[in-house]
C-alpha cells in the first residue's frame, strides 16, 4: 500500500489510472463496510466513550457525567484495594499463562501422531475448552468445597486435614489457576499442534538420519520453529486471562477479603454493584492499557515477519 | 493453500454473522412497530413478558404502566408475578400494566438507571428495601404520602402492614415504598441429630451460650454443629441479627437516616468475636467462608445440624429434608432480635399524577390481603400484612407446615432490624463483608476488622454528611 502511494506521487498518474484506483477503493470500502460499521459501533466508540467517562464523576442517579480530569485515576492510585487487585491479576496471569502453555505443548506432542484413536484423544483434551466457564467453575466449586468437596475428601482419606482451598488467601488463586489451566490447555494444544504440523517433515527426517535423539529434535528443531506460535500463544493467553470474570463470580465473589478479586471482576463490581460508573470506566481504560501492553510484542513481531515466515 | 482456506472460512463466517445480525435488526424493528418500543431495549437481560397486550390496545383511555421486577430466589417466582399482573389487567379496563423481568436486584437498579438515562423509566418497580435512601437521593422514587392521604382507605391500608416491615419504608419521615417480598432469618435445626446426641428436639437453643453448647455437642467428625454463611452479600445480613441481639439499646448497625454506620462499637466487636469463637475456640462451625447457597444443601445432607437462613428456604427444606427438622427464633443474647430483608414497591418520581394514581391502584391490588397471603405461600416470603394471618390460606399453610409460623411469631416478639441500610448501600455492604472476611481468615482481629470497616465506610458516606 505504502509502496504504491510512493510511486504514484513520483509519476503523475493518468486520468484512467485515477478512475481505476477510485473504483478499486470504493469496492474495497464497501466490502469492508459491514465489518467496519460493527467495529466502529461496538469497539471503537465504546473505547472512546470509556476514555471520556473515565475522566468524569458519574454515579447512580446523576443526570449527566461531570468532567473531573484524572481525579478517578488519582483516587484509584491511593486505594489499597486497587493495588491488591492489580497484584492478584498479575499473579493469576503468572500462575496460568506459562503452565497452560507448557501443558498445551505437552498435549500437542502427545496427540501429534496419525493413529486411529488419536481423534478421540484430541477431542478429549479439547473438551474442557468447549465447556462454558460458568459450568466449569460450578464443577470445580464442588471439587474445592470445604470438607465435602472431592479435594478435601481426598485429603481426609489419606489422613490429612481438609484445606478448604477457596477460603484461604494463599490457596484461592492457585486453586482457580489449576482450574483455568485444565480448561485452557486443550485450546493451546490446537495452536501448538498446527504449529508442529506446519514444520516441514524433511527437517525431522534429516535430523533423524543424522542420528539426532528425540530430545535433540525437540530442542533444536521443534522449539525454535515453534517460536512464532509460542509468541502468538503467549499474547492471546495473557489477554485471555485478563478477560476472565465468570469463575470469580461463581466460585468466590472475590473472597476471602478480595484475595481473589481480579481486575475485570473489580470493574464489574464498581460499575454494576456500586454504580460508580466513572471509576469503573477509568478501570476499564487501565485494563485496556494492560491488554495493549501484552499485545504489543505480537504486533512488532508481525512487522518483522517472524510469524508465518 | 492454508491461508486461502482460512480466508474462505472467515469470509463465510463474517457473512453469516452479518446476515444473522441484519435479520436480528429486522425482526426487532417489526416487533416494535405495533406497540411502543420496549422500555429496556438497551439492557439485554430485561425480557418483556407481556403477551396479552393485543386485547387492550384498542381502548384509547387506557393508562399504560411498566413495572420492573427482580427475581432473587429460584423457582417459579417470575411466572407467579406475571400471573398476578395479568389478573390485575383483567380485573379492570382503565389501567394496563406491563411486567418486565429485570434480572436480580442489582440488575434491576442498572436497568432503572439505563432507562432513566434514556428518558423512558418504568412507572414503578420493585427494589430492595435497603435501596430506599439511594432511590430517594437519586430522585428515582417519589414519596407516597400524598397518595396515601388522598386515598380514603390509605391509613388503614398502611397500618395493616407489619410494623417490622413498614419501618423500612421511611426516608426522612416520608414513606417511599410499600412492602412486598419480605423475608427474615430463622434458625433451622435437625431434630434427628438433636436426639442422636441426647438433646431435647423440642427445645432448640434460645441464647448464644446454648447455641455454642449445643453446637459443640452436635459436632463430630462428619458434622458441624452450626452454620452461618460468610460470603459477601450474606454475612452482613446475619451479622445484623447478632449485633441487634447483643445491643443494649436495640441500636442497629446504622443511623436511621442512613448517613452513619456504627460498626466498631464494643457490642458489635463482641458479636464478631462470637463468630470467630464458634469457628476457632469451640470448633463447632466450619472455618473459612461458607456460601449462602451451599448452606441449605449442607443442612439437608446432614453435614451441619443448625443453620441461620432465610424463611424463603422453608419450601425447599420442608420438601427435601429426609429427617425431622425444626425451626426456631434466632438465639438471643442481651435481647431477642432478628434482621429483615427483601424487596418493596416504589413509584418513579416525575410521572404524571394520573399515572401515579394508577400505579398506586396497582400496588394496592398486588398487596391485597388475600393475594399477599397466596404470594407468601407460593414463594416462602413472609406475609406482609397483619390481616393476611386471618386468611384461610395462611392458616392452612401454618397447620400443614408449623415451622413456617416461627417467622411470624419472631416478627411479633423480637426486636426487628432492617438489613444494613445506608446511602450507597451496596458499597457499604462490601466494605463490611470484606472486613468480616479478613477477621475470619485471621488477617485481623475482630476489633481491627471492624475499626477498618468503620473507617472505610465513613469515607464512602462522607458526601452525605
Amino acid at each position: 500500500m505504502r509502496k504504491g502511494m510512493a510511486i504514484s506521487t513520483l509519476q503523475k498518474p493518468s486520468q484512467e489510472a485515477k478512475r481505476k484506483a477510485l473504483r478499486k477503493n470504493v469496492l474495497g470500502w464497501s466490502l469492508m463496510a459491514p465489518a467496519l460499521v460493527f467495529m466502529l459501533l461496538f469497539t471503537v466508540y465504546p473505547v472512546i466513550r470509556s476514555f471520556y467517562l473515565g475522566m468524569t464523576d458519574y454515579s447512580l442517579g446523576m443526570e449527566a457525567p461531570v468532567f473531573i480530569g484524572f481525579h478517578n485515576y488519582m483516587k484509584l492510585a491511593g486505594t489499597a484495594l486497587f493495588w491488591k487487585v492489580v497484584r492478584n491479576t498479575l499473579y493469576f496471569a503468572l500462575l496460568t499463562v506459562f503452565p497452560s502453555m507448557a501443558l498445551g505443548l505437552g498435549l500437542a506432542l502427545l496427540v501429534n501422531r496419525s493413529t486411529k484413536t488419536v481423534g478421540f484423544l484430541r477431542v478429549g483434551y479439547f473438551y474442557p475448552v468447549v465447556m462454558p466457564m460458568i459450568a466449569a467453575a460450578s464443577i470445580w466449586s464442588f471439587i474445592y468445597m470445604s470438607n465435602n468437596g472431592l479435594w478435601d475428601q481426598f485429603l481426609r482419606s489419606i489422613g490429612g486435614q481438609p484445606m478448604d482451598v477457596l477460603s484461604s488467601k494463599t490457596t484461592v488463586l492457585p486453586a482457580m489457576a489449576i482450574m483455568y489451566v485444565w480448561k485452557e490447555a486443550g485450546y493451546l494444544m490446537v495452536f501448538f499442534l498446527s504449529g508442529i504440523q506446519s514444520i516441514s517433515p524433511e527437517l525431522m527426517e534429516a535430523a533423524k538420519l543424522d542420528g539426532a535423539s528425540h530430545g535433540q529434535v525437540f530442542h533444536r528443531i521443534m522449539l525454535p520453529l515453534l517460536g512464532p506460535t509460542t509468541l502468538f500463544v503467549t499474547s492471546i493467553e495473557f489477554t485471555n486471562c485478563f478477560k476472565l470474570v465468570d469463575h470469580v463470580m461463581i466460585m468466590t465473589e472475590g473472597a476471602p477479603n478480595n484475595y481473589s478479586t481480579l481486575l475485570l471482576y473489580y470493574i464489574y463490581q464498581q460499575g454494576f454493584t456500586n454504580f460508580n460508573y466513572g471509576i469503573s470506566n477509568a478501570l476499564t481504560v487501565i485494563m485496556l492499557l494492560f491488554l495493549l501492553a501484552v499485545s504489543l510484542p505480537r504486533f512488532f513481531s508481525q512487522d518483522r515477519k517472524i510469524y508465518y515466515s | 493453500m492454508h491461508k486461502n482456506k482460512f480466508r474462505l472460512l472467515s469470509l463465510a463466517l463474517s457473512g453469516a454473522f452479518a446476515a444473522a445480525s441484519l435479520a436480528g435488526c429486522g425482526s426487532g424493528a417489526n416487533n416494535s412497530n405495533g406497540t411502543a418500543a420496549p422500555a429496556v431495549s438497551e439492557t439485554s437481560k430485561a425480557v418483556s413478558t407481556d403477551e396479552n397486550s393485543s386485547g387492550t390496545d384498542g381502548g384509547g383511555d387506557t393508562i399504560d404502566l411498566t413495572c420492573y421486577y427482580p427475581v432473587n430466589v429460584g423457582g417459579d417466582t417470575a411466572n407467579i408475578i406475571d400471573g398476578m399482573v395479568d389478573e390485575f389487567n383483567k380485573s379492570q379496563s382503565k389501567i394496563h400494566v406491563k411486567s418486565v423481568y429485570s434480572g436480580n436486584y442489582d440488575d434491576t437498579v442498572t436497568a432503572l438507571q439505563t432507562a432513566k438515562a434514556g428518558g423512558n423509566p418504568p412507572e414503578l418497580f420493585i427494589s430492595l428495601a435497603t435501596q430506599r435512601f439511594t432511590m430517594a437521593s437519586t430522585n428515582m422514587a417519589m414519596p407516597l404520602d400524598d397518595l396515601i392521604a388522598n386515598d380514603p382507605d390509605g391509613k388503614t391500608y398502611i397500618d395493616d402492614f407489619l410494623d417490622g416491615f413498614m419501618v423500612d419504608s421511611y426516608v426522612d419521615g416520608k414513606i417511599y415504598s410499600i412492602p412486598f417480598q419480605r423475608s427474615t432469618e430463622i434458625l433451622y435445626y435437625n431434630k434427628d441429630a438433636f436426639k442422636e446426641v441426647g438433646l431435647d428436639p423440642d427445645s432448640p437453643p434460645t441464647t448464644w451460650e446454648e447455641l455454642a453448647d449445643y453446637a459443640v455437642k452436635l459436632t463430630n467428625s462428619k458434622r458441624y454443629g452450626v452454620g452461618i454463611a460468610l460470603n459477601s452479600g450474606s454475612a452482613q445480613w446475619t451479622f445484623t441479627g447478632f449485633c441487634l441481639q447483643n445491643s443494649k439499646n436495640g441500636e442497629n448497625l446504622m443511623s436511621d437516616d442512613g448517613k452513619k454506620v456504627f460498626f466498631n462499637t464494643k457490642e458489635n466487636v463482641e458479636a464478631l468475636q462470637f463468630w470467630l469463637d464458634l469457628q476457632n475456640k469451640y470448633k463447632c462451625m466450619a472455618t473459612g467462608i461458607v456460601q449462602w447457597t451451599d448452606l441449605p444443601t449442607q443442612f439437608l445432607s446432614g453435614d451441619v445440624a443448625m443453620i441461620y437462613h432465610t424463611t424463603g428456604n422453608m419450601a425447599n427444606i420442608s420438601s427435601n429434608a429426609t429427617f425431622d427438622f425444626g425451626a426456631c427464633y434466632l438465639p438471643g443474647h442481651v435481647r431477642q432480635a432478628a434482621p429483615t430483608g427483601g424487596g418493596n414497591f416504589y413509584i418513579t418520581k416525575g410521572i404524571s399524577e394520573e399515572k401515579q394514581q394508577a400505579a398506586w391502584e396497582f400496588i394496592k391490588f398486588m398487596t391485597d390481603t388475600e393475594r399477599a397471603a397466596k404470594w407468601s405461600v407460593a414463594t416462602g416470603y413472609v406475609p406482609v400484612r397483619k390481616s393476611c394471618f386471618e386468611t384461610d390460606t395462611i392458616k392452612d399453610y401454618y397447620s400443614s407446615i408449623p415451622q413456617a409460623k416461627v417467622a411470624y411469631d419472631q416478627l411479633e416478639n423480637a426486636t426487628i432490624g432492617c438489613e444494613l441500610t445506608t446511602y450507597n448501600a451496596a458499597e457499604i455492604w462490601r466494605v463490611l463483608n470484606d472486613n468480616i472476611q479478613s477477621a475470619v481468615i485471621g488477617d485481623a482481629t475482630a476489633q481491627q476488622a471492624l475499626d477498618n470497616a468503620q473507617k472505610e465506610a465513613t469515607e464512602v458516606l462522607e458526601d452525605y454528611q
